[in-house]
Formats: C-alpha cells, sequence, structure tokens
C-alpha cells in the first residue's frame, strides 16, 4: 500500500500544557484512520497541525514522501490535506455554491466570476453525492446536517488526497449520517485517505479500517479495526477498565402509579403538536427523534421560552403557569440546554460566578454579592461534582465538556429542581466523563425528581431510560417500555415509519 | 409568484419603488419636483454621500465601522486646495491629496487588523485626529481662489450634467459589479460573515481589512476633492455629519452593522432616498429641523423591519 501522510515526532506546547507530546503516525492511500482519544487528548490540536491551522513547535509532516512546510491552511490545501471542522465554518449569507467554491470561484482572467459555471460545478458536485438542493440556496436555510454534508464537500471539491473528518456525525441526523458515511465510502473506493475524530465506537467499526488513540497529548497505541473491540479501545483511551457507563441497572425500581409531572396537548403551530406524556417520581424518560423532529422546541415550550399555542402542563396535580423560563424556574423546572456553549454557560467568567448564575439572590447579603459565601460555594460544588479545573476562578470557556457540562448541571440544580430536562448532555463529552454524568443523572432521579433526557445517542437512550418517548415530525410518534428496547424500534418511530 | 417575493427578498428594487413612489407623491405638491434642474441639482447634492458610501458599505459588510470619513473628506479637501495654490499641478495636487487619504485608511486598517483595536474607538480617534490636523494645517480658515482649471472639475458639465454626477454614477456602477462579480471583492461577504471561517479558507483577513479601510477613505478623499472644486473653495467646516449619515443611508440600502450583508448599489439609493427625503421636506416647505426626526425615525423603519423578518423565520424555523 502507498503511503499518502506520514507525521514524526509532532509536539504542540500550549502555556503550561503539551497539547500533543511527540506524535507519530502514517497514512496508506484509501484508507480510513480513525483517530480516537478523550476530549482534551489532543486530537483536534494534531489534526489542525496536520491541516496547516496551527504551527507545530517540533516535528515533520510528509506528504508522498515529500516534507512538508504549512505555514497556513492554504498551503495545506493546496499540498491536498482537506480538513472539514468540528465547528461549522460555512459562511451562513452566501449560496452553497460559494461556500462550497469559497474563494474558489472560477473566474475568467479579470478575475471576474463566471456564475454558471460556479453553479454547473456546484450542481455537479451536489448530483454525485445525491444532495437534492438548489446551488443558489442560502446556507442559513438549511438545516445543521446539510451545512455538515456541504462542508465535506467542500473539502472534497479541492480533490485533497487526505480528509480529515474532524467529529462530522455529532450534529447529524441518522438519515444524513448514512448518506454521509456512503459519500466517504465512495471517495475511499476513488483513492481518497481519511482522518476521522469520532466519539462514536460504532462509527468506527463501520468506517475504519484501522484507529490510533491518543491520550494526554501521547500516541498511545494503534491498531486494525479487524483486530479490537469496544472494550479495548476504552480501556486505552482512559486508561482504566470502565465496566459498565450507565451504572447500577434501574430495571426493579418501583414507581409510584400516579403521574407527578404531565405535558397534556402541547401544541406550537409548525414546531410540535399535541404531544402529550407524564412522569413518575424518580423516573427518567428518554427523549428521542431525529433533528428537527421537534424534541428541543417542545421542552422550550415547556419552560416557557416561546409561548405555545395549546396545552397544558401539570406538576403534582396543579395545571402551572408559565409564561416565561422565570417562571419555570419558580415552579422547579431546570432545562438543561443542549448548545451549553452559547446559551448555558458563560464562558468568558470563571467557574464561581457560572456556579451560582440562577440563583444570585442566596449569595446577597445586605445588597452586597458576598464574595466569601460564592468561593467556598464553588469549592463545594467543584468537588462534590469533580469538576477538574486548577481553580474556582478558571473561566468556564478553558474546561473540557465534560466539566463545562457538570458545571451547568450545578448551576441547574442550585434552583432544588423537582423536574430536570437534559438536553443532549454528553455531546461533545468524552467517554470517562460521560459515565460520571450518567451516574450524577441516576442520583437524582432516585432522590425522587423526574428527569427527561432528550438525546440523540441511542445506546445512552436505552442505557439510561425508564421508558423512552420518540418523536416524529413535531408529534410523539410512540413510547417504547423497557421490554420493547430495541434501536429498530426506536428508530422505526423515529423514521415514521409507523405513522 | 416566488419569483417576485424573491426580487423583493432584496433591499434594492424595494427601494427603486420607494423612491419612484414618493418621487411621483411629492410631485403633486410641488410642480418644480419632477422638473430636469431639480433632479439633476439632487444628484448634485447627493454626490459627497453618494461616493462616501461607496466605501463605507464595503466596511460594514466586512464588519467594520470608519468614523472618521468626515474629517477625512475635509483634510482632502483642505490639502488639495493647498498644494493647487502653492503651485503644483492640479493633477499631480489631486494625486498626492488621494494618496495621503488612503494613508490615513491604511493608519486606520493597520490599527484595526494588524493590532485588533476596536473599529469604533480607533476611528473616533482618527476622526478627531484629522480634523485637528485640517485645522492646524489651514489655520482654521476657509481656503479660497482655486484656479478654474481645478474648479472645472466641480462645476464643468456634459450635456446639461455635471461631471460630478458622472462620476459619482460611474463609480457606483463600477464597484457594485466589481464587489457583485470579482472573486477578489467578494472575500470582503466571507470575512463579515465569519472571520474564522475566512481565514481557516485561506484569506488573509487582515489584508483584505486593511485595503477595505485604505478604499473607504480613498472614497472619503475623492468626495473632499470634488466637493472642494464644486464650491471653488475648501471649507474647514465641512463632513462633520457625513459618518453618521453614510452609515444610515448603507443601513437603509440593505447593509447590517453586524456584517456580512449589503451591496454598493443598495447603499446608494439608500444615500439616494435619504436625499430625496431631505429635498422634498425643504419642496414642502417643512420645517428644516424636522429632516433629522425624518431620517431617523426611517433608519429605525428599516431595522425593524428587518428583525421583524428576522425573527419571522427563525421563529418558523426553529433550531433545526
Amino acid at each position: 500500500m502507498k503511503e499518502v501522510l506520514r507525521i514524526e515526532n509532532i509536539v504542540v506546547t500550549y502555556p503550561g500544557v503539551k497539547a500533543v507530546d511527540n506524535v507519530s503516525f502514517n497514512l496508506n492511500q484509501g484508507e480510513i484512520l480513525a483517530l480516537l482519544g478523550e476530549n482534551g487528548a489532543g486530537k483536534s490540536t494534531l489534526t489542525k497541525v496536520i491541516c496547516g491551522a496551527i504551527k507545530p513547535d517540533e516535528g515533520k509532516i510528509f506528504i508522498d514522501g515529500e516534507l512538508q512546510k504549512f505555514d497556513s491552511p492554504s498551503i495545506a490545501m493546496e499540498k491536498g490535506v482537506g480538513m472539514v471542522y468540528q465547528e461549522l465554518s460555512m459562511v451562513r449569507d452566501m449560496s452553497v455554491a460559494e461556500n462550497i467554491f469559497m474563494n474558489r470561484q472560477p473566474t475568467n482572467k479579470n478575475g471576474v466570476i463566471k456564475w454558471e459555471k460556479l453553479y454547473a460545478d456546484t450542481k455537479a458536485l451536489l448530483d454525485k453525492f445525491e444532495i437534492n438542493i438548489d446551488p443558489g440556496t442560502l446556507v442559513k436555510n438549511l438545516s445543521v446536517g446539510t451545512n455538515q454534508l456541504l462542508e465535506i464537500l467542500k473539502a472534497i471539491s479541492l480533490n485533497p488526497t487526505v480528509i480529515i473528518l474532524d467529529e462530522p456525525t455529532s450534529s447529524l441526523t441518522e438519515a444524513e449520517i448514512a448518506l454521509m458515511f456512503k459519500t466517504v465510502k465512495k471517495l475511499k473506493e476513488e483513492g481518497h485517505s481519511f482522518i476521522y475524530i469520532s466519539h462514536k465506537l460504532s462509527e468506527v467499526f463501520e468506517l475504519a479500517d484501522r484507529l490510533v488513540i491518543m491520550r494526554d497529548g501521547q500516541y498511545v497505541d494503534s491498531r486494525m479495526i479487524s483486530e479490537t473491540n469496544e472494550n479495548e479501545i476504552v480501556t486505552m483511551m482512559v486508561g482504566r477498565e470502565i465496566k459498565d457507563v450507565y451504572g447500577e441497572s434501574n430495571d426493579n425500581i418501583k414507581f409510584d402509579d400516579e403521574y407527578y409531572f404531565e405535558v397534556n396537548g402541547l401544541t406550537y403551530d409548525g414546531l410540535y403538536e399535541n404531544v402529550s406524556f407524564g412522569l413518575r417520581k424518580g423516573e427518567i424518560l428518554g427523549v428521542s427523534g431525529l433533528i428537527g423532529a421537534g424534541r428541543t422546541e417542545m421542552a422550550l415550550g415547556i419552560i416557557g421560552a416561546h409561548k405555545p399555542d395549546k396545552g397544558e402542563i401539570r406538576l403534582d396535580g396543579k395545571v402551572l403557569k408559565i409564561n416565561s423560563p422565570n417562571d419555570a424556574i419558580a415552579n422547579k423546572i431546570a432545562y438543561l440546554t443542549e448548545d451549553r456553549k452559547n446559551l448555558g454557560l458563560y464562558l468568558n467568567m470563571p467557574i464561581k460566578d457560572n456556579l451560582i448564575a440562577s440563583m444570585l439572590n442566596n449569595f446577597e447579603v445586605n445588597g452586597k454579592m458576598c464574595e466569601d459565601l460564592i468561593q467556598i460555594h464553588a469549592k463545594e460544588e467543584v468537588e462534590k461534582y469533580s469538576i477538574a479545573t486548577p481553580s474556582i476562578n478558571q473561566n468556564v470557556g478553558n474546561l473540557s465538556g465534560g466539566n463545562q457540562q457538570k458545571v451547568l448541571i450545578s448551576m441547574w440544580v442550585g434552583i432544588n429542581p423537582d423536574v430536570i430536562i437534559f438536553d443532549e448532555p454528553t455531546r461533545g463529552v468524552d467517554v470517562g466523563a460521560k459515565a460520571e454524568i450518567y451516574k450524577i443523572i441516576k442520583n437524582y432521579a432516585s432522590e425522587g425528581k423526574c428527569i427527561i433526557m432528550i438525546s440523540s445517542e441511542m445506546p445512552e437512550l436505552l442505557g439510561m431510560s425508564d421508558r423512552i418517548l420518540v418523536m416524529y415530525d413535531g408529534r410523539v410518534s410512540g413510547e417504547v417500555l423497557k421490554e420493547d428496547y430495541s434501536e429498530e424500534n426506536i428508530i422505526k418511530y423515529a423514521t415514521g415509519v409507523n405513522v | 409568484m416566488r419569483s417576485v417575493k424573491k426580487i423583493f427578498s432584496h433591499r434594492e428594487p424595494i427601494l427603486v419603488v420607494v423612491i419612484i413612489a414618493l418621487s411621483l407623491v411629492i410631485s403633486l405638491f410641488s410642480n418644480n419636483f419632477l422638473s430636469s434642474t431639480n433632479i439633476i441639482s439632487m444628484f448634485v447634492a447627493l454626490t459627497v454621500e453618494g461616493i462616501v458610501v461607496i466605501g463605507m458599505v464595503l466596511l460594514l459588510i466586512i464588519g467594520g465601522l470608519d468614523l472618521s470619513v468626515g474629517s477625512v473628506m475635509a483634510f482632502t479637501g483642505v490639502v488639495v486646495a493647498l498644494f493647487i495654490n502653492n503651485g503644483i499641478p492640479v493633477v499631480i495636487a489631486i494625486l498626492l491629496a488621494l494618496a495621503l487619504a488612503a494613508a490615513i485608511g491604511l493608519v486606520n486598517g493597520v490599527l484595526i487588523s494588524k493590532l485588533g483595536l476596536n473599529a469604533f474607538i480607533t476611528t473616533l480617534g482618527m476622526m478627531m485626529v484629522i480634523k485637528g490636523l485640517m485645522l492646524v494645517v489651514s489655520s482654521g480658515k476657509a481656503i479660497l481662489n482655486m484656479p478654474a482649471s481645478f474648479k472645472i472639475i466641480g462645476q464643468g458639465k456634459i450635456g446639461g450634467i455635471q461631471y460630478l454626477v458622472i462620476i459619482m454614477i460611474v463609480l457606483v456602477i463600477i464597484m457594485d459589479l466589481l464587489l457583485r462579480n470579482t472573486r477578489f471583492m467578494r472575500q470582503i461577504y466571507y470575512i463579515g460573515n465569519s472571520e474564522l471561517s475566512a481565514q481557516l479558507n485561506g484569506i488573509h483577513v487582515n489584508k483584505i481589512k486593511m485595503m477595505t479601510y485604505c478604499l473607504s477613505s480613498l472614497f472619503a478623499g475623492i468626495a473632499g476633492v470634488l466637493i472642494t472644486a464644486r464650491f471653488g473653495n475648501a471649507s474647514v467646516t465641512l463632513g462633520d455629519n457625513t459618518a453618521m449619515n453614510v452609515i444610515t443611508a448603507a443601513i437603509i440600502g440593505g447593509a447590517s452593522l453586524n456584517g456580512g450583508q449589503g451591496t454598493v448599489l443598495g447603499a446608494f439609493l439608500g444615500a439616494m432616498f435619504m436625499q430625496l427625503i431631505s429635498t422634498s421636506l425643504n419642496m414642502l416647505n417643512v420645517n428644516m429641523y424636522w429632516q433629522n426626526f425624518a431620517t431617523g425615525a426611517i433608519l429605525i423603519l428599516a431595522i425593524l423591519i428587518d428583525a421583524i423578518n428576522r425573527n419571522r423565520r427563525a421563529g418558523k424555523k426553529a433550531i433545526s
């Protein structure tokens, strides 16, 4: 097999930490190499080095055996390294065509764009991968999933030898993932090579030929996919064995007969329709569905972020009047957003100030915020949730995904809620921290709180929930009880097969 | 129906319709309004804002802004007048003055892009610096007695239309087409939408930003030279409201302070619309103090309509 990429002894140092510490590996033509590791293991930094966005302090990069010097992403692109970024890099106010051929629009010799050719080229590319959208559509009118596919197309349009995919499926629906995998496999057959970063091991087993594992910035080991299994991979990633990520089974818990929290006929025209369900004390209700099925929107309706057209919400038999998130807090309903970076946390503020954000009143003494109380509270919470941080004064933006999620949980549990809605609680969270978050969620359930857990990760839903509600196109398309748990059952409802 | 909707999702056609409709309405109250003399004089009055707005909209699209354009305009006018009165040939004097204007823009650009200073504060400071400099070199007095060879630029006509107007329209058309159709200028939109994306896609963000600040100053300089030639003297009280007026015009024309949006044609139509309002209020003998009120109200209305449209779309589409 022909080697297309080799990296040797790459080192990237950030103040106080070696983000990448002496990593070497190679990539062959037509190979899909999975790069695995917990968040903060250095995968993203390493791929940024390979695509020229970061200059390494030491180390060499060879492409087709030739030593390279990447001073900018554009040079790496020229040499055949394409990168699909984790954070979408699409430009919202421009067309699909101008995004895919960003700054590479076909022009005549005077630099004037040939629009017809641009649209024709784009159409050809879209057709090749069976994506049915008009090249002139503005990107802001497309779904996140389509955006991600376009991102891949954009990388492909450069005809790169090596394509780096950084968690490309984190915001895709099942159907879009299938389409993306088909695309990647097609390209692999055409001789393109991939470096594939993902937290979803099932995807790695489906797609990759070989895997490389990193931990704490260092190279740990490499395996052919055919010669390893999930347990071994997880052990190598976290450096310890995780027995059962979902903690103790909740099969034998006895619940009350009565629903404690009820939603009846909740409707918002165009977003969700006639959503009804109930929860008993201590129950974990999983909510499944494809992106765009209206799960998050329904949750936002419950907490009064917008006013539903119809429907009632009951807690302990009483109908609640919720017109704003403030009312939801007053009624002890907490919603932990899926978008913690933008909507959940104050990234540029220290941990201690984030932790008290939902209950500032408790820390006010004689009209003044009491710094001592805040510090004591922060220290307790950091310890209670084992938030890994050098100090309570650290800005939340500098924490890993898992630790950010813990801060978010602590912040909301502070209002002492009876109902907690978790929206994608482990998105962007690594394996080790996931187990801790699951444990936290189960603890709250065992304290008798009603838990709603919206998730796109099937194993997590099956492992955590006492019941699973499935939404499709704004409606509840099915409820799956524990005895009927299987991925197929859920996917059937989620894709509207039974509707 | 869909194509009609599509046309009206852009700001320019709406503005054209509004401008024509408004003109027709005003002409019912004032016979002179649609006379060719009045139309031409309206265009002459538009030259300053009409040219400065070209540079400003480029900056708004890229996510910046320039408050110093009024000062740069006055400064260039004074400088070109001083050069000419000191015996420098007209053409060379103009080129030198424009080079100075562009240099001021370059300083803005370097401070803002390379050194990462805040655009609002930097250009606010530059506004005062250049205004001060202008007052120093002119000793605070208007510079009079410009030669005819210079005044001809601002006062000459061809077929009854001032050169000024022709220069403005040519500049608008050229810049609009360049911005729409060249890969080089399209980079401005990418940067305005997301600097990070642009950077990752190999666009030299700082370089393009510096160039845009340069261009904005250059257009302010051109306006300064032209207005000086038109009046035959360099005024030191020029340009105090120019920056705010052109930002208003550009936003009415579809630009946004968040960057990424706008066109040269739209911004020019915005300036034209504002000129139309002020001329018509004059012709209808409305107290001139109401002009500010009207312009401000229209600005707020324009962004209000924008916000309502955006919210409605966001509400319907949700987060999918």
